[in-house]
Parts: C-alpha cells; sequence; structure tokens
C-alpha cells in the first residue's frame, strides 16, 4: 500500500469525505447563527438545542407516525420553525435593544430546557435512524468507495447553503432582509412588517438547524446531547469566519470540517481541538475573523 | 449602610455557627467554594463586563492539579493548592490574552471554545484519569501541623479562605485599579481617550478572576476526595453565570447567595423531580433574563432606593 508520512493513502479520501459532512453541518449551522445574528443581534445559543430537536423530531416521526426520510426533511424544519417563532413571539422579543449578551444568556437556558427535557424522557443512550433506502449503498469511484448517504449530505447542505445565500443576497425578499438589518424603522415606515420578519427570520434559521439535524440523524446516533458540543465547535468557526459574512459562515464551515478530517488523519488525538488552536491563532493575526468587516 | 453592616455580621455569625446548628458541613463546604467561585465570576463580568463562558476551565483545572499533586506526589494540601492556582493563572494569562482581543459576544464564544479545548485536554492527558477522573483525594494535613481529615478543621480552613478571597475582591473593586475596570465597563472608549492601556487592565482582571476560580476549584477537590470531567465541563460554566445573575451581576454579596440558591436546589431538587433538574436551572435561567436582570440582591437594593 501506497503511504505519505507513514500514512495509507487509502484512508486519506474516507477521512476527507466524513470531515466534508462535519463541514456541511458547520456550514448549516453557522449560517443560520449568521443570519439571526445579522438581523437580530442575538447569538442563538439554543442553535444546537434546535439541530438536536430536527433529529429528533425525524425520529419521533418515523416511530410514531410512520413519517419517511424525506418527508422529514420537509417537516421536521417545518415544526421546529415553527417552534422558533413561537420562542420568539414569547420570549425573545423582550430583549431587543439590551445587551446583547442577555439574549445569548436566555438562549443558553432554553437549550438547557430542551436538553434537560429530552434526556430525561428519552435517556442518556443514542438511537439509530436508518439510512433511507434509495441512499442506503455506496459507489465505488475507483480511489475510494464512497457512501451515497455521505455524498448525499454533502450536496443537499451545499446546495441549501448556497441557495439559502441567494436568496439573501440577490432576491428582493433578502434585499427587505438586509435593509431590516441595516435600518429596521426606516424600514418599518416604508411599510414593511419588521416585526414578522424578525419572527421569520429566527424561524428560518432555526429550520436550518432543524435541516442539519435530519440529515444528520442517520450519521450519528440520535440523542439529547448531540447539539451541546456541536454548537460550541460551530461558535469557533463563526468567531473565524466573522459573524457578518454569509458566505464567508458557508466556507469556512465547509473547510472546517475539511481540516478537521485531514487532522483525523495525520494526528487523530488533536481533531478535537484542532477547530479551536485554528480559532486562536486566528484572533491572534487577525482579531475581526477570516471575513469580519470590523 | 447600616442594614448592610447589619446584614454582613449575621452572614458571618451565620457561617461561623453553621457546623453547630446541624447544617451538614461538607455541604457547607460546596457552598462556600461554590460562593468563591461565583464571587470571581462576578469579578469579571460584574465590575469589568466581560461574559466568560469558559471559566469551568480555570476551576477545573486547578482542581486536577491539586488533586494530581496531592495523590500522585504526595503533596501536602497548602502547596497543592498554591500549585493549582498557579495552573489557572497561567491557563488565564494565556485564554484572557487571547480572548480580550474581542468584546461582548464574541468574548463569550471564544472563552466558551478555548475552555472546551482544556476540557479535550483534560478527557484524553494521561494524568487526568480520563473519564473517571481523580478519586480517593486526601486532605492530608496543612503545613504538616493541622490534620484537615475531620470535616469541622477543613470547614473553617475554607471559611477563612473564602473570608480573605471575598476581602480581597472587595479590596480590589474599590481600589484605584478596580475604578479603571469599572470606567472600562461602562464606557470602553472614553477609557481608552483618557489614556488607560485598557487591554492590560481587562488582562489583570481576567488572570485575577481566573485565579480564585482555580482556588475554588482546588478546595473543592480536596474537600469532596475527588475531581472529575464535570468540574471543566461547559456546564459548570454555566452554573457559575447562573449563580452570579441570580445573586446579582455587579454586586458584593449577590454571588454568594445565588450560589447558596444553586447548590441548595441542586441537592435537595434532585431528590424531589429527579432528571429534571437540568430543564429547571434552564427555567431559571430564562426567567432571570426576563424578568430580574439585576438578580435577588440587585433587585432587593433597587427597592431599598425607591423607599
Amino acid at each position: 500500500m501506497t503511504e505519505i508520512f507513514g500514512i495509507p493513502v487509502a484512508v486519506i479520501p474516507g477521512q476527507l469525505t466524513l470531515g466534508l459532512v462535519n463541514g456541511s453541518f458547520y456550514a448549516l449551522l453557522s449560517l443560520g447563527l449568521a443570519v439571526i445574528f445579522g438581523l437580530m443581534g442575538v447569538v442563538n445559543f439554543a442553535h444546537g438545542a434546535f439541530y438536536t430537536l430536527g433529529a429528533f423530531a425525524a425520529l419521533l416521526g418515523l416511530q410514531w407516525f410512520g413519517v419517511n426520510y424525506w418527508a422529514a426533511l420537509v417537516l421536521a424544519p417545518l415544526v421546529v420553525g415553527l417552534l422558533g417563532i413561537v420562542v420568539e413571539r414569547l420570549l425573545l422579543r423582550h430583549l431587543y435593544g439590551l445587551d446583547p449578551l442577555y439574549g445569548l444568556l436566555m438562549t443558553f437556558g432554553l437549550a438547557l430546557i430542551v436538553e434537560g427535557s429530552l434526556h430525561q424522557v428519552f435517556g442518556s443512550s443514542g438511537q439509530s435512524y436508518p439510512v433511507p433506502e434509495a441512499l442506503a449503498g455506496a459507489i465505488n469511484l475507483g480511489f475510494m468507495i464512497l457512501p451515497l448517504y455521505r455524498a448525499w449530505v454533502i450536496v443537499a447542505s451545499v446546495v441549501v447553503c448556497f441557495g439559502t445565500w441567494f436568496v439573501i443576497e440577490r432576491t428582493r425578499l433578502g434585499a427587505t432582509l438586509r435593509a431590516a438589518t441595516e435600518n429596521a424603522p426606516l424600514l418599518q415606515a416604508f411599510g414593511v412588517n419588521v416585526p414578522l420578519l424578525v419572527a421569520a427570520t429566527y424561524g428560518g434559521g432555526v429550520a436550518l438547524a432543524a435541516l442539519a439535524g435530519v440529515l444528520a440523524a442517520p450519521v450519528v446516533l440520535v440523542n439529547s446531547h448531540m447539539g451541546t458540543s456541536l454548537v460550541i465547535v460551530v461558535f469557533a468557526v463563526v468567531v473565524i469566519g466573522g459573524m457578518g459574512s454569509i458566505l464567508g459562515s458557508i466556507v469556512s464551515g465547509l473547510a472546517l470540517g475539511l481540516v478537521e478530517g485531514f487532522t483525523k488523519v495525520i494526528y487523530p488525538e488533536a481533531s478535537n481541538i484542532v477547530v479551536f488552536i485554528i480559532m486562536a491563532l486566528v484572533l491572534i493575526l487577525r482579531p475581526a475573523g477570516l471575513f469580519g468587516k470590523e | 449602610m447600616r442594614t448592610t453592616g447589619l446584614f454582613y455580621a449575621l452572614a458571618g455569625l451565620f457561617a461561623l455557627c453553621a457546623p453547630l446548628l446541624g447544617i451538614y458541613p461538607v455541604f457547607m463546604m460546596q457552598l462556600l467554594c461554590f460562593a468563591m467561585f461565583a464571587c470571581a465570576f462576578n469579578l469579571l463580568l460584574g465590575f469589568g463586563r466581560m461574559l466568560s463562558f469558559g471559566h469551568a476551565a480555570f476551576f477545573g483545572s486547578a482542581a486536577y492539579a491539586t488533586s494530581w499533586l496531592v495523590t500522585s506526589h504526595a503533596w501536602g494540601p497548602a502547596a497543592a493548592i498554591f500549585a493549582g492556582v498557579a495552573v489557572s493563572a497561567a491557563l488565564g494569562l494565556a485564554i484572557g490574552a487571547i480572548a480580550i482581543r474581542r468584546q461582548g459576544i464574541y468574548f463569550a464564544m471564544i472563552t466558551l471554545a478555548l475552555a472546551q479545548l482544556v476540557y479535550f485536554v483534560c478527557l484524553e492527558a494521561p494524568f487526568t484519569g480520563g473519564e473517571n477522573g481523580l478519586q480517593g483525594v486526601p486532605r492530608g494535613s496543612l503545613l504538616g501541623v493541622l490534620p484537615l481529615k475531620s470535616d469541622l478543621a477543613m470547614y473553617y480552613l475554607v471559611l477563612a479562605i473564602f473570608f480573605a478571597v471575598f476581602v480581597f475582591i472587595r479590596r480590589v473593586v474599590h481600589s484605584p485599579f478596580g475604578q479603571v475596570l469599572k470606567a472600562i465597563r461602562d464606557n470602553e472608549s472614553r477609557a481608552v481617550s483618557l489614556g488607560y492601556e485598557i487591554s492590560r487592565y481587562k488582562l489583570v482582571a481576567f488572570v485575577l478572576s481566573a485565579m480564585l476560580a482555580g482556588l475554588a476549584g482546588s478546595l473543592k477537590a480536596l474537600v469532596l476526595g475527588f475531581v472529575t470531567l464535570s468540574d471543566v465541563q461547559q456546564s459548570t460554566s454555566g452554573e457559575v453565570i447562573l449563580m452570579t445573575l441570580l445573586g446579582g451581576t455587579g454586586t458584593f454579596f449577590g454571588p454568594i447567595v445565588g450560589a447558596a440558591v444553586v447548590v441548595t436546589l441542586q441537592q435537595y431538587l434532585s431528590d424531589i423531580v429527579g432528571g429534571w433538574v437540568t430543564a429547571i436551572i434552564g427555567a431559571i435561567f430564562v426567567a432571570c433574563v426576563l424578568s430580574f436582570r439585576r438578580g435577588i440582591v440587585g433587585e432587593l437594593a433597587a427597592l431599598r432606593l425607591r423607599h
């Protein structure tokens, strides 16, 4: 077997694909965080909890109502997104205009409520979600064997990410959204229902997290704490990318997943911490983040 | 002012007599350690407006260092606590130097991420006992003279240290250094324009807070005789935030009240509601942010000012 630096070449593509799969989740989550932060100035600590809720929605939908994967891909984000809108209207709304730290603290509390309740009801052991039949196999690319589902996750999230980017940067709805980010009172004076826009944006960002949860369900064990450590990595990704930039959050999400996968090949012990180390280095060299505007 | 003095006197008297009143000393010690932890955290958040979401890193790493030295190298408690504090100070210097490059929510996210790094190091390092942590940490005897095996001796040691830390924090806040820190909290750009090197003040505050958090962690490890991964975990960072917020950010007595409430809740609530404690803690967080942001002590003080 061919080796580079004592590492068998054959394992590299596999680890890199796995890295890209993780990167897809980072990208979807940090994209949602960036959109929510851009419009509302709230750092949504509950993002990981909504991702977990997405996965649970898919799992319970299947177990209780026989909702299949493809339907769950639409329904779970819808349900979780609506829940997000309720959260925004009932709770988050009261914190606008205050120090953004309060938004962070309150959504942290929300995450504890969601994860604590799920833990209590469903226990700490994970449950597996079956890979949908159409995506069950693997294809032989010659240099590697690519499980279809992994390829699907990467393609689906890249399409969704760039679709979201397109909506925000290139459509009239996106222009309204960006206008609200710039100057909400003025936009309201033009007759746009800004509170509705804000609630819908939070719902949309949260729905992206839930979508990531559904995509992740077949490749991870669905459990109450699957989002807890993920959200910390995503925060680091956001700090690296700079929270102001939509495209920046997508690119850095995917790139950091890839770096993590590569670290798993050359120095597995550091794969859990490599993103944090990169974050520290970026902060030392370029405190505003790679794509930051400050 | 007179009521405050009376209040302090009563609280001090209660702490001195607590073991005689039949309150379990280990519980009181645990409470004091977390109160110390919350006071250290409050120095940073309340007087420097820096929300660290990773203070468990300092609390836990000092606890690990102390436990490891005591169990594997037979150090005495005083030296081991000192070493623990040194470890948390060094860690505070490293993490603080990076984190103070950004402000507000970014500061919070950076401290959270770097603390997670510390967590993974503790998980995988050869001397931390991995998932099991370090068990059976002996208390030894203080400077070879005072054996700490009895809970009562340990209690009065913890109480004395706590009292010293409390006085020290008051002293720091009322010192010229503390005044500048508060000026930075209230208006950072103004402090810059007045010629203060603000990053130096912030870093000193951060390291002080990390050291005191470490002291609390080291003491807690000796009190309970073990240290586990939960001491460096994000949930512990969250708990200390809740204690400070609930009791009253930026007040001297608030963190103590907050710690007392949270530790008592965790101790007694889990008997009643079982695993729902996490969700209930989360609900308290939400309620606290929505309806009494000044915390228990802060709201009481505001109430008294109105009359």
